[in-house]
């Protein structure tokens, strides 16, 4: 189970979203999927659809490496999505 | 009695200003949409919803709504997409009509909802239009750039839209999309234009609610005035003290009566001199005058938005603007006397009224 850490900016967009979960899945874009299904509408808060990435300002590590859509996820890797510095 | 609502879209989320007829003492909710960046928001005549179109640097664009006037929120950006590879920036304008919402967004085109705001789905692109290629260059959108910079439905026919595409035209359809027509005619460019009939840097287009046939339009190079719906234009700027500015308001029951926010049309794009004013004809442009009682009249370099400025629809009209230094000024008497109803908010992108009984 990937232990995955999301932005304070995501969770009030979707109800019961937590900040920290556990999830079974492959590579960071299966994760972002599992989301998806659990609250509609996530991965386009995350990845551009027009584009099918993930967003510019959107950053997400995999055991502490930058990570894209494909990165694999071991049964214990550590996922941090963070909302990156934009402004000050 | 009626409650008059100001929905104030800003850089920091969307406030909700509320007062009675007598548009004296105002209450104040928000911010709401979670601090996003809001470029436009609506309220929906049919539904009683509040539609907000915001921009995250993070999350993207969605599109927000309320059916209970801030309370509760739902947002969605299912289906706002190009799929053709294209970038959204942001969403920059709504109008919601006729039971369905429509958003402008940059990269210039329009998407609609038919479901209240649920899911959404391209409603026109302008494909053929002169000068298309040209604002799909992305030499050509800028980070600030706006894309479909405005949106109005025709309030009696549900076919008729009419669109501005930022720093290039003004745009009819009669089809329901199907099919646009430049309305450009007699207005002023003063650069070189690759095409006749387009090439204009329209800024705000406001109607007569007594008149269809009466247009009122702040251009980048001065204002302009229709008499037969946009077809062709006079200019009427002889007068003001500046040609440029963006926020402009129609006098809901007399069809001569027009006002508008002329600013130094430089970097600063400030209303002149450090002195806020808002101007008004009451001759349709053959003559201007300075309203200013209960402005600031010192070090008031203020900034108004295309969407900044809106009026109400009382027998004795009211007007409000919102600034980009977070002010909302607010006469209930016909622009006679002003004042500041909101002082600290973030930018003020976005201000629009409803009367609700």
């Amino acid at each position: 189970m990937a232990d995955v850490h999301l932005p304070t900016t995501l969770t009030p967009l979707f109800a019961g979203l937590p900040r920290r979960l556990d999830l079974e899945a492959a590579t960071v874009d299966d994760a972002i999927g599992r989301l998806d299904a659990q609250w509609p509408g996530l991965r386009d808060r995350l990845c551009d659809p027009s584009q099918g990435v993930i967003r510019q300002h959107i950053h997400v590590y995999v055991d502490r490496e930058r990570a894209g859509l494909d990165t694999p996820l071991e049964p214990r890797s550590r996922v941090d999505v963070i909302a990156a510095i934009s402004g000050g | 009695m009626s409650r008059t609502v100001l929905l104030v879209g800003t850089r920091k989320g969307l406030f909700v200003l509320e007062s009675d007829a007598d548009r004296q003492k105002w209450s104040m909710r928000g911010a709401y949409c979670e601090g996003w960046p809001i470029y436009h928001a609506v309220f929906d005549r049919d539904s009683g919803a509040i539609y907000a179109a915001a921009a995250s640097e993070w999350h993207g664009s969605s599109i927000w709504r309320s059916p209970d006037l801030g309370e509760t929120w739902t947002q969605s950006s299912e289906g706002l997409a190009y799929e053709d590879g294209r970038r959204m920036s942001k969403v920059s304008s709504l109008s919601a009509a006729h039971g369905r919402v429509l958003v402008g967004v940059e990269a210039p085109g329009i998407f609609e909802s038919r479901d209240e705001g649920a899911t959404w789905a391209p409603y026109s692109m302008l494909d053929g239009q002169p000068g298309k290629e040209g604002w799909d260059d992305p030499a050509n959108q800028p980070p600030g750039h706006l894309g479909i910079s405005a949106i109005t439905s025709d309030e009696n026919d549900p076919n008729r839209v009419w669109a501005i595409v930022q720093g290039n035209s003004l745009f009819e359809t009669t089809d329901d999309g199907t099919t646009w027509t430049p309305r450009n005619r007699g207005l002023r460019a003063d650069w070189p234009r690759e095409h006749e009939e387009v090439g204009f840097c329209v800024h705000k287009v406001v109607w007569s609610r007594t008149d269809p046939q009466r247009m009122y339009q702040q251009n980048h190079v001065g204002m302009h005035r229709s008499d037969d719906a946009g077809a062709t234009w006079t200019e009427i700027t002889e007068g003001l003290p500046t040609e440029f500015g963006f926020a402009a308001a129609a006098h809901p029951h007399d069809r001569d009566t027009f006002h508008v926010i002329p600013l130094d049309p430089g970097h600063g794009r400030t209303m002149p001199d450090g002195q806020a004013a808002v101007w008004r004809t009451k001759d349709a442009g053959s003559s201007w005058e300075r309203l200013a009682n209960g402005l600031p009249q010192e070090n008031a370099h203020l900034g108004v938005l295309r969407h900044g400025m809106t009026g109400d629809t009382y027998d004795t009209p009211g007007y409000y603007f919102g600034t980009s230094t977070g002010q909302v000024y607010a006469t209930a008497d016909d622009g006679e006397s002003w004042s500041e109803i909101a002082s600290y908010l973030p930018a003020i992108s976005s201000v629009e009224v409803a009367v609700l009984d």
